[in-house]
């Protein structure tokens, strides 16, 4: 068995004309947690898809452990399971009724697959809901539930599919929790998200995709240092001072200005600088959003609204993708 | 839902830790399910739909004992001298077109069931591959048997009294469910290829609409023109009127139960492949 839990080359995948996966290529090391971080119809899904046997990929190759998932597709079913962005478990049954009927799909007889039912139910805190239609559990509890479902057979690779997508803050990082348990047992964790935030929590490494294509892969660390530190957001009270605000942050933060499509918006991406060194540059770079600031307000433009952070997913492929092609707007 | 209050709300629930999770990975597994056992597990799973949405049992009760009397007293008096002397030739074939047109609610099923992540999860267990679309057959051979009870306990009432006896009536039925078991795989084909319920509706509409109405199940073929006569004769249903017909009056269909039995091969060779393309490549 080959030390890595999958190994992509290539892969491609159509739907008509347009390629929604268009030639991705990764290596995911057994026993971590590996995220996959795009925006909605990134390929994040199709990508999964193709690895959980779902979707036969156009082009590449693709293995799970060593098994290629279009020639050995039983085996690779074997080895992966896999809780999606919309829950996979049935609506009309009850919890419990759920879990039975999928342990005895593994093989378990109807005795054992009760028994295992009721342990996951309990391991998973769902005891008191198992008799109850899935129809009426909250959005944590069915996906509990769909993570139960995932863990009945003790995959070695677990999909899990934007795991967090439309859950409250507390269920969410419940969810971070349950997934931190389960690669403690040695199960290889692929985890697709949207968010940052979540890809930051859980994975060690992180492949960045867009339009069907890795655009970054990495650890976070080397991520982030790619990434920059942060994004100053400013809005003017005056949409006409705009081309001089941008001029002005861009001098004062050697920053690309973006503009917003909101008139009277703009983004500062703060980079790291050559000369920074790795220390206090976050430090550096609050002292000098200080600064510019006072540029405005000396040249007498009205700053509405301010803010600054870490960079969120709109600027990561901000960040990204706009380097080599689309210069052209930062040196206007 | 008065149910919700009694239940812990999401952040009261326990999280496992670690040493939780440790207890229940348990590595050794048991061997596959058979490729019986897999369906009769997902025919398990329809009866349990049965169970939690009975209304879908309207269908298989209400439906046929409206065809039931609707065609005995509208046709009897003109075809047959009376309802009752018309009863003993329709209802055998009221009970087979009943039921068939029943089986397009298979790929209804299919249909709103694929939409679902639920569906993934099947896909990506390594089991026999036709196993769910088997169960979902499974799961509605239990349905018509229903209707089967319905319409037969209808008859009965109403004057229908079968020459077959019990054994004739039992054997009719047993023939029925087989051919609507090979039937069937025309609408989970369907189900798979259309978009939408609707569409899924309007083409299997279109096909059981002629096919039950021009068949033998409410007329003697030989009564009608030659060229609808010679459709008659090779349509799939009449073939499975007559089986059932005959079987119920106590006689032994011996070449039409043949046909059927080729016909039901033919069915499940074509419709049955070609569904398991579609359900492979969703």
């Amino acid at each position: 068995m080959s030390d890595a839990a999958i190994e992509v080359r290539g892969l491609v995948k159509r739907f008509g004309g347009t390629a929604a996966v268009d030639g991705i290529d990764l290596t995911v090391p057994a026993g971590t947690v590996y995220g996959v971080l795009g925006p909605n119809g990134a390929g994040k899904t199709t990508t999964v898809k193709m690895l959980a046997t779902l979707l036969r990929p156009d082009d590449g190759e693709a293995r799970v452990f060593g098994r290629d998932v279009v020639r050995e597709a039983d085996a690779v079913r074997g080895l992966v399971a896999m809780t999606g962005q919309y829950a996979s478990v049935d609506e009309d049954l009850t919890g419990q009724e759920n879990l039975v009927l999928l342990g005895r799909l593994l093989g378990y007889s109807k005795k054992a697959a009760a028994a295992r039912s009721e342990l996951f139910l309990e391991t998973l805190g769902l005891t008191a809901a198992a008799r109850r239609q899935v129809k009426n559990y909250s959005g944590g509890m069915r996906r509990r539930l769909d993570i139960a479902a995932s863990l009945l057979s003790v995959p070695q690779l677990l999909f899990l599919d934007e795991p967090t997508t439309g859950l409250d803050p507390r269920s969410r990082n419940q969810v971070w929790e349950i997934i931190r348990a389960i690669v403690d047992q040695g199960t290889t964790v692929l985890l697709t998200t949207q968010y940052l935030d979540e890809a930051d929590q859980l994975a060690s490494r992180i492949a960045v995709i867009d339009e069907g294509k890795v655009i970054a892969e990495g650890t976070k660390g080397e991520l982030k240092a790619s990434i920059g530190l942060g994004s100053v957001h400013v809005r003017l009270r005056d949409a006409d001072r705009r081309e001089q605000a941008a001029a002005i942050l861009a001098e004062t933060l050697a920053a690309d200005i973006q503009r917003d499509a909101d008139p009277v918006a703009l983004t500062a991406r703060v980079r790291e600088q050559a000369d920074a060194g790795g220390g206090p540059v976050s430090e550096m770079a609050a002292h000098q959003t200080g600064v510019a600031l006072g540029e405005l307000a000396r040249a007498g433009i009205v700053v509405d609204a301010f803010s600054m952070g870490q960079p969120s997913l709109d600027e990561v492929f901000l960040a990204l993708t706009d380097r080599p092609a689309t210069t052209e707007e930062d040196a206007a | 839902m008065t149910a919700q209050d009694t239940a812990p709300s999401t952040t009261e629930l326990k999280t496992p830790t670690s040493a939780d999770l440790a207890q229940v990975f348990t590595t050794e597994r048991p061997p596959r399910p058979s490729a019986w056992a897999a369906s009769t597990t997902f025919g398990w799973r329809a009866l349990l739909k049965i169970k939690h949405v009975p209304e879908q049992l309207f269908d298989v009760t209400l439906f046929p004992i409206m065809m039931t009397l609707m065609f005995t007293y509208l046709f009897g008096g003109a075809l047959a001298g009376s309802p009752t002397d018309y009863l003993q030739f329709f209802l055998p074939g009221i009970l087979v077109v009943s039921i068939v047109m029943i089986t397009m609610y298979t790929g209804l099923a299919v249909n709103t069931d694929i939409e679902k992540g639920v569906f993934d999860r099947f896909r990506t267990l390594p089991i026999w591959r036709p196993a769910p679309m088997v169960g979902y057959l499974l799961g509605d051979g239990f349905r018509y048997l229903i209707a089967s009870v319905v319409i037969v306990t209808m008859g009965l009432i109403l004057g229908y009294r079968p020459a077959g006896g019990v054994t004739g009536v039992l054997a009719g039925v047993a023939v029925l469910l087989l051919f609507c078991f090979a039937l069937s795989w025309i609408w989970t084909m369907f189900g798979l290829l259309l978009r939408s319920e609707k569409s899924v509706m309007g083409v299997s509409m279109m096909l059981i609409m002629p096919l039950s109405f021009l068949s033998s199940a409410y007329v003697d073929p030989s009564t009608m023109p030659n060229w609808l006569e010679a459709f008659v004769n090779v349509n799939p249903i009449t073939f499975a009127v007559d089986s059932v017909r005959a079987l119920m009056n106590g006689d032994w269909p011996g070449t039409d139960l043949l046909w059927l039995a080729i016909l039901g091969a033919g069915l499940i060779a074509v419709f049955g492949a070609a569904t398991m393309r579609l359900y492979n490549r969703k």
